[in-house]
C-alpha cells in the first residue's frame, strides 16, 4: 500500500503548457469522433480503437484504414474497400461455419471503417508472456492451450480459409467459460474457478485462500479460455484452390512466431502441431508439406 | 403474410399533428408505451419504440401507410420476424448511418429500417417479410427522431395508443421483449441459414432462459445474420 499523498495547499508551479501541436493524426469517418474511441494500436494498415455499438455496455472493436496520401484517391479507394470487404467476408464466413472469430456488427467500406464484437481477453502473445514470467513451468494448462490453438487453426484451414497472418498477436483467448470441445482427458473438471472461488469464500464455506493463491488461479486461468481468430486482414477463403501449401506456410509463420517472441514455449510447439494434425482431413498433408516450407525457409536464411 | 406492394415514400414535409387531429379517433384510448433510446455515436437521434400484441386493425393501418398518410411516417415491423434487441438495433444503425451519409437506398429511415433487415436488395420483398402484413398480430412501431422536426415521445405514445388496436407492451431497459414474438425457424429460412440448430418450429419467443446448447445456437445464427446484414450492397 503507497503511503498517502498529501495534497499541496497550492498547486506546483508548471510552464504554462504550449498550444497543442498534436493533431489527430486522420479525421475519423463518421459517426466515431475521438471522443468516443479509445486507440489500442495503430499499425501500418489499419488503426484499431475499442468503443462501444448498438448500446453503451455493448465493447467493440473500430478497425479503420485511413487513405494513403501516397495513393491515388481512386485506386486508394478500391483497395481499401476490397481489403475491408475480404476481412469482413472471410469473418462472417468463419462464422457461419462455426470457427470463433469476432462477430461483424457493421461496415462503411466507403469510408474505410469496420466494428467487430470485442473479445475479452488477451492475445496468446500477452497469455505467453505472462506465463514466461512465472517461470514458464510445463503445466498442464500451457499444454492444453497449445492443443487448442492447433485445432483452431485446423478448424480455419479445414473450411477452406488461409489466415495469412498467423502470429501470437492475431490469436486471442477468451476469457471465461471454455465452449471448445476438444479433447477428452483436457478438460480440467474439478478444478475451481476463480469466480467459484471466491463465492465460496464469501459464502463462508471455506476459509477465505489468501489473495495470492487467488491471484495465481487468475494467471492461471487466463491460459484456459477459447481461442479466438483475430486480424483477417490478409486471410483468403477457396474451397478448390486451396493449396496444402498455402496452409503450411500460415504454420510456418505461426512457429516462426513463437520461436521469435515465446522461445521457452518453442518446445512446446509441438502440441500445436499435433493436434492440428488429428483437427481435420488433410492435415496430415499440410503437416507433411510444413518440412518442405522450413527447408525452403532455412535455405533462404543462409543465402540472405 | 399476404403479399403487398410497398408503402410510398413520404415526399413532402408531414403536417403538424394537430392540423390533421380531425381525422383521429376519438382519443379515450391510454397511450402505448415508448421505450426510448439513443444508439452510442448518434447523441442527437432518439428512436423510438412500441411493441404491441393481439393487434386487430393490421389491415387499416397498412392502408394508411400504404396512402403515404404523413401522420404514419413510422415503420411498422414484424415481431415476429425480430430475433432479438440486436437484431433490431443493427438496423437501426444502418438505417440511420445510411440516411444521415446519403448512401440510403430508399427515401426516409423507416422505410431504409425495413430495407437493411432483408438479407436482398429487393425493397418490396423487405416489406413482405419484415413489414407489418395485414394478418401481423405482433407488431414493433419504430419512430426515428432527431431528423428535422422534433418529435416527442409523447407525441408518439398518444398517437399509436390511439391508432393501434392492440395490448401495448411496455418494454425494459435492456429490450429483450423484441424477441418475445420471434419465429426462429421463420427467421432461418429468410436468411436462408439451413437447417439444424435451434429446434422448435412454429415456437414463439427466443427463450433466454433455455439451455446452454440452444443459447449458443441461437447466438451464432445471430452472429451470421449480424455480418450479413452489415455486408449487404458490398
Ligand atoms: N475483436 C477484438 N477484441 C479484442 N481485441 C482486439 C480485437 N481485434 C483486435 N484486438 C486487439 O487489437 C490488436 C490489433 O488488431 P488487429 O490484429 O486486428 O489489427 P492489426 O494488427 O493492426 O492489423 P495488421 O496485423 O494487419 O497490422 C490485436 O492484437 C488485439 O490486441
Ligand atoms: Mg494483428
Amino acid at each position: 500500500m503507497a503511503p498517502e499523498t498529501i495534497e499541496p495547499t497550492a498547486p506546483p508551479l508548471r510552464a504554462p503548457s504550449p498550444t497543442p501541436t498534436y493533431r489527430p493524426l486522420h479525421a475519423l469517418p463518421p459517426p466515431f469522433t475521438s471522443s468516443n474511441l479509445e486507440v489500442l494500436t495503430q499499425g501500418a494498415e489499419a488503426l484499431v480503437y475499442r468503443s462501444v455499438f448498438l448500446t453503451p455496455h455493448t465493447p467493440c472493436v473500430v478497425k479503420y484504414r485511413p487513405p494513403k496520401p501516397y495513393r491515388h484517391p481512386v485506386l486508394d479507394r478500391r483497395l481499401t474497400k476490397a481489403r475491408l470487404l475480404a476481412e469482413a467476408r472471410v469473418l462472417v464466413r468463419c462464422k457461419r461455419d462455426g470457427v470463433d472469430v469476432p462477430r461483424v456488427l457493421g461496415a462503411d467500406w466507403e469510408a474505410g471503417w469496420l466494428v467487430l464484437e470485442w473479445v475479452e481477453g488477451r492475445t496468446v502473445r500477452g497469455v505467453l508472456d505472462g506465463w514466461a514470467e512465472r517461470g514458464a513451468s510445463v503445466e498442464e494448462g500451457v499444454v492444453g492451450l497449445m492443443g487448442r490453438v492447433g485445432r483452431a487453426v485446423g478448424r480455419l484451414h479445414g473450411i477452406g480459409v488461409v489466415h495469412g497472418d498467423l502470429t501470437t498477436s492475431n490469436l486471442m483467448v477468451r476469457q471465461g467459460e471454455r465452449k471448445e470441445e476438444g479433447v477428452q482427458g483436457e478438460q480440467s473438471k474439478g478444478r475451481m474457478t476463480t469466480s467459484e472461488m471466491r463465492m465460496l469464500a464469501e459464502d463462508g464455506e471455506t476459509p477465505s485462500f489468501p489473495s495470492v493463491e487467488a491471484k495465481r488461479q487468475e494467471q492461471r486461468d487466463e491460459l484456459e479460455g477459447d481461442i479466438v481468430l483475430i486480424d483477417f486482414g490478409l486471410a483468403s477463403h477457396s474451397t478448390q484452390n486451396l493449396q496444402d501449401e498455402d496452409r503450411a506456410v500460415d504454420l510456418y509463420v505461426l512457429e516462426r512466431a513463437f520461436a521469435a517472441t515465446h522461445p521457452k514455449a518453442e518446445p512446446l510447439f509441438q502440441k500445436v502441431l499435433s493436434a492440428y494434425g488429428e483437427s481435420f482431413k488433410g492435415a496430415r498433408a499440410v503437416l507433411k508439406k510444413l518440412e518442405d516450407v522450413r527447408l525452403r525457409g532455412r535455405k533462404r536464411s543462409m543465402l540472405g | 403474410m399476404a403479399p403487398s406492394s410497398p408503402p410510398q415514400d413520404t415526399t413532402s414535409t408531414p403536417p403538424r399533428p394537430q392540423e390533421t387531429a380531425t381525422s383521429q379517433p376519438p382519443s379515450q384510448s391510454p397511450p402505448a408505451h415508448i421505450h426510448t433510446l439513443t444508439l452510442p455515436h448518434y447523441p442527437t437521434h432518439p428512436i423510438h419504440l412500441a411493441l404491441f400484441r393481439s393487434v386487430t386493425n393490421a389491415p387499416t393501418l397498412r392502408s394508411q401507410l400504404l396512402s403515404s398518410n404523413p401522420l404514419f411516417d413510422y415503420a411498422f415491423l414484424d415481431a415476429t420476424v425480430l430475433l432479438s434487441p440486436t437484431h433490431l438495433l443493427l438496423a437501426a444503425q444502418l438505417a440511420l448511418h445510411a440516411h444521415l451519409t446519403g448512401k440510403g437506398k430508399t427515401r426516409t429511415p423507416h422505410s431504409e429500417l425495413v430495407f437493411r433487415l432483408h438479407p436482398n436488395n429487393n425493397i418490396g420483398e423487405a416489406y413482405r417479410k419484415f413489414g407489418m402484413g395485414d394478418e401481423s398480430r405482433e407488431v414493433l412501431v419504430v419512430k426515428f427522431g432527431g431528423l428535422g422536426e422534433a418529435v416527442a415521445a409523447e407525441w408518439v405514445g398518444k398517437h399509436l395508443g390511439e391508432v393501434v388496436e392492440g395490448e401495448s407492451v411496455r418494454m425494459g431497459e435492456d429490450m429483450e421483449e423484441v424477441a418475445m414474438f420471434a419465429d426462429v425457424a421463420k427467421v432461418r429460412k429468410i436468411y436462408k441459414l439451413g437447417e439444424g440448430g435451434a429446434k422448435g418450429k412454429g415456437k414463439k419467443g427466443t427463450d433466454v432462459n433455455g439451455d446452454g446448447k440452444a443459447r449458443d445456437e441461437l447466438k451464432g445464427m445471430e452472429s451470421v445474420i449480424l455480418g450479413m446484414m452489415a455486408l449487404k450492397g458490398s
